[in-house]
């Protein structure tokens, strides 16, 4: 028989560590909370020692990790409020509700700070969609999820992204990100402060639902996962959409001194969060807590994760003040304990003492911290070997350029996107489909822009360079858009990091990730670690999903990614050179996943970077894309494809032709100007040395691409944009 | 000259249609509170876009019951001017103040695109400004706008020329195309598109805004 510790999740050695702290053996209920909140997915146990790697200070930093959500000053007074989160086990097993859920716990991460969500992301990863009904069927529900939970509230859904790979196959990534706006003073905190305050309970009735979502999210998938759907929760957008409203404002009333949303491990988490960040102690009565079914344990209601809930600490003598606001909007607050100052967390079911622990014991500054075992793998090496000689080159490159736009990494997400309201609150300026979502700032002149980007087959291949590529990528997105990048929240989403190829990956991808924001100053404020991400018979490729922010000052000055006018010129910043390693082409044409991936100078991104937000600045680009997956040829194809605009490139080049147009060198950009603009435009690349090429023209109706006087590609836009566009729905039908 | 815009549970479009009517526009817009009763000094009532009460039965079916709901239909009744907006369009077919109905998607999925639409008829408070069969843009973002209604209905709203907007590449499988209808009396505006959602430049066009523009003309034609 297994021992009670190991079935929730603990070992030995931790509930050694409990009884140690506590002095004696927990009972049952205070066994369960520590198993949720011990779990990874509470604690961070595995992972917490390697975030020293990241900066997480500067001087836009208002909050970084460690809170609800990141903050990142704007100026004028405002700052961004912003998290990632994962939801991938409980999508694997009840995708619409797991996406769902994923939505609705990150935008409470968001207002609990006290700020107005204005924005979702979502970064979603599918295994082989080609080959699996049941890849169908989770893309179509987790989409809908998603749909269902952001359009119901009403924050859109502005940005994302949609991969697919085999490794995938029995575990997708739903990672959703939200974003929101508040004022330098506005901002609270989930501290539970001052002896003698209130502990209010704001919400959904406690259910049985989501019991042990937290332990769940933190084993591997396996056959009984199915099973385990009742730790999935069920979310209800109306309810959050009132709760969102109520608490908003409350905030302004001035009678709330901390609030914290109800999330992994329910009541366990945000009793022990707050009061760990507060005074240090609380005391709670469970059979105060609205219940949704009768006969509920106390253990029942302290690890539920029902939705919709809210934790609020008020000033004594308030809590009428606060019922009646939040009876305005239909629901119900109840006192369900105090603020104490003696450092224990007590929950009590009426006059009876159930649980009595030092509050701050469960949380993760209690909670083990772990330095696993870390083995370079054994394919890292081998895979790096790639001879492009025994590689034939395509005889029709054309039909090469099809297959890529077709395929279902490359093709256009318009399917997913055109199910989520990207444009209610009338806010988004550039919407889904560009390298990055713009967002105005209502009543003032700055915009924000926002991304999310990783390629997880250059993480696989080179974790640590793959993970400082996805950071950059990011970044380029937002320079692009016109944006300095800001800030990171990211979201690592990793195998079992009890198995030491894993944590390598997963440390190499920490560093990376690390040296890619201090080189580009931009610190990560938030984030989520997802680890057991894999099946009996494989691990997910590491994918550390980076979310990021930036900052337009004047709105007007925006840029996006198409050609705009016939006769404009079109010019490309930055260096091709055979690097072909792990690139998209590579995969999809000749079935191969191997090779040396690109090559990131720090030195070289910086100066492109800069050179392009200053020239969008002085209004001398028409339109700016970054070179990522697919490489020069589908990013030119892309920017032809919004305003059906044809362009005729001539290129002299030494390297393999399908090199020149497949690989995905780093630190490379598209641009457009007009023919009046090219000559300050050309002096100001040579005065800052600025690595480009005069590419060609926007012109006719056909892309065409002629390398050292040959052609190799000529394309009637109109007919790759439909093809490019209707790809994802014969995907899915 | 003043604008109401209703918030009910639910509602998220509210501050969309408020910000069209004060910033694009430049009118009096205030929100009026679903469990009100009085509607005095309005002149133009805006039911926005949402998911009222979360539309988890048919949409709209709750937010009828809403106390603010006697008031809009005597509001209708004295000649003055209603505006329902996606969700605000299928609560007043539910209220009976328009006929027909909204139901799911021919796609079985939610709707987010700016797409075309012919403005039907000009002889309305709100498309005086719009010429007769223009093409206009206008975004859409609904799971049920798939209009239905009843032959003898349909026959007498065409007699009249109570179709507004149609679609011109139909999206959601509506009947006989159609994107906005308007009561016999031609006060009360439904509609699925949502103009408020292009009236400024910034956010890609502004067909949207001669709509508030024409309920403006009216307003002050009629004073």
């Amino acid at each position: 028989m297994s021992k009670p510790y190991e079935a929730v999740g603990l070992t030995e050695q931790e509930y050694k560590k409990i009884v140690e702290t506590l002095g004696r053996e927990p009972n049952e209920l205070e066994l369960n909370m520590y198993g949720v909140m011990w779990s990874e997915h509470c604690s961070y146990k595995h992972s917490r020692a390697l975030f020293r790697h990241f900066p997480t200070t500067g001087k836009r930093v208002l909050q970084g990790p460690g809170e609800n959500a990141g903050i990142i000053d704007i100026g004028d007074n405002l700052a961004i409020v912003m998290k990632i989160e994962s939801h991938n086990h409980p999508s694997a097993v009840e995708p619409y509700q797991g996406a769902a859920t994923g939505v609705g716990g990150i935008i409470r991460d968001i207002f609990a700070m006290g700020a107005r969500p204005i924005a979702i992301l979502d970064s979603l990863r599918f295994g082989d969609i080609e080959n699996s009904e049941r890849v169908k069927y989770l893309v179509d529900g987790v989409v809908a999820g998603i749909a269902g939970y952001g359009n119901c509230i009403g924050i859109p859904t502005v940005a994302g992204e949609v991969g697919f790979h085999n490794s995938y196959n029995g575990n997708p990534l739903v990672n959703a990100m939200c974003v929101g706006i508040i004022e330098h003073d506005k901002i609270f905190r989930g501290n539970a402060s001052g002896v003698g305050n209130s502990v209010m309970y704001v919400g959904a009735a406690t259910g049985r639902d989501g019991m042990g979502g937290a332990s769940f999210a933190s084993v591997e998938l396996t056959e009984e996962s199915e099973e385990k759907k009742s730790a999935v929760q069920v979310g209800d957008p109306f309810m959050e959409k009132l709760l969102l409203e109520a608490c908003l404002e409350l905030l302004e009333t001035g009678s709330i001194v901390g609030l914290q949303d109800l999330g992994a491990a329910g009541l366990t988490s945000a009793c022990c969060e707050t009061a760990a960040r507060g005074e240090g102690g609380m005391e709670i009565d469970v059979l105060k807590v609205p219940r949704r079914e009768k006969g509920m344990l106390p253990v029942e209601v302290m690890i539920s994760e029902s939705q919709e809930r809210m934790l609020l600490i008020v000033e004594k003598g308030r809590e009428d003040e606060v019922k009646s606001i939040v009876e305005k909007w239909g629901l119900h607050a109840v006192t369900i304990g105090k603020v104490t100052g003696n450092g224990r967390l007590v929950v009590k079911e009426g006059d009876k003492i159930v649980a009595d622990v030092p509050a701050c014991s469960l949380d993760s500054s209690g909670a083990p911290k772990y330095y696993r075992e870390y083995e370079e793998p054994g394919y890292y090496r081998e895979l790096k070997q790639l001879d492009l000689e025994s590689i034939p080159e395509p005889g029709d490159y054309n039909k090469t350029m099809m297959d890529l736009l077709t395929s279902p990494n490359l093709c256009s997400k318009e399917w997913v996107y055109r199910q989520y309201d990207h444009m209610v609150r009338t806010s988004t300026v550039v919407k889904p489909g560009s390298d990055a979502a713009v967002m105005r700032i209502r009543g003032t002149k700055k915009g924000i822009a926002l991304t999310t980007d990783c390629n997880s087959r250059f993480c696989y291949l080179d974790p640590r360079a793959g993970s400082a590529i996805a950071v950059t990528e990011a970044a380029r997105n937002l320079v692009c858009s016109g944006a300095i990048p800001l800030a990171v929240t990211d979201g690592l989403n990793f195998g079992s990091p009890e198995k030491p190829d894993r944590f390598w990956q997963f440390r190499e991808a920490v560093i990376g990730i690390g040296e890619a924001c201090r080189e580009l100053d931009t610190q990560v404020i938030s984030g989520n670690v997802s680890f057991y991400n894999e099946t009996e018979t494989q691990a997910i490729y590491p994918t550390p999903i980076i979310g990021m922010v930036g900052l337009i000052e004047d709105i007007d000055k925006h840029c996006t990614m198409h050609f705009k006018d016939e006769g404009d010129i079109v010019i490309l910043l930055g260096e091709t050179r055979n690097e072909l390693g792990g690139s998209e082409y590579l995969s999809r044409i000749h079935g191969l996943e191997k090779g040396t991936v690109p090559r990131l100078n720090f030195g070289l991104e910086k100066k492109l970077q800069a050179f392009i937000l200053s020239a969008i600045d002085k209004g001398l680009l028409k339109s700016a894309h970054d070179v990522s997956d697919g490489g020069l040829a589908i990013a030119l194809a892309e920017c032809c494809m919004e305003k059906e605009l044809g362009v005729k490139v001539k290129l002299e080049s030494q390297l393999r032709t399908d090199a020149v147009l497949f690989s995905e060198s780093q630190s490379r950009f598209v641009v457009s100007c007009s023919p009046e603009a090219l000559a300050e435009l050309e002096q100001a690349m040579a005065q800052q040395e600025v690595p480009y090429r005069v590419l060609g023209k926007v012109a006719g109706k056909e892309l065409v691409i002629d390398i050292n006087d040959k052609n190799v590609i000529a394309l009637n836009v109109k007919d790759i944009k439909e093809a490019w566009r209707g790809a994802f729905e014969c995907l899915m039908n | 000259m003043k604008f109401g815009v209703i918030v009910f549970p639910g509602s998220n479009c509210d501050i969309d249609c408020f910000h069209a009517v004060k910033d694009a526009l430049g009118r009096d817009v205030e929100y009026i509170w679903h469990d009100d009763k009085e509607l005095d000094g309005f002149d133009c009532i805006i039911l926005p876009g949402g998911f009222s009460y979360g539309d988890y039965l048919r949409c709209g079916a709750v937010a009828r019951f809403s106390r603010i709901m006697e008031a809009v239909k005597a509001h209708a009744a004295s000649g003055k001017l209603v505006i329902g907006i996606c969700n605000g369009f299928q609560i007043l077919t539910e209220a009976g103040l328009l006929p027909g109905a909204l139901v799911r998607n021919k796609n079985l999925k939610f709707i987010c695109d700016t797409v075309p639409l012919r403005v039907e008829t000009t002889d309305t408070p709100f498309t005086s400004l719009y010429k007769k069969g223009e093409i206009i843009n206008i975004p859409i973002a609904h799971g049920e706008g798939n209009y239905v209604v009843d032959e003898e209905t349909l026959r007498k709203m065409k007699e009249n020329g109570q179709i507004v907007f149609s679609y011109v590449d139909n999206p959601n499988g509506s009947m006989e195309n159609i994107a906005g209808v308007c009561n016999e009396q031609r006060n009360v505006l439904g509609m699925m598109p949502h103009p408020e959602r292009v009236c400024e430049e910034i956010l890609g066009n502004t067909d949207g805004l001669r709509l508030f523009e024409s309920i403006v003309t009216a307003l002050e034609g009629r004073r």
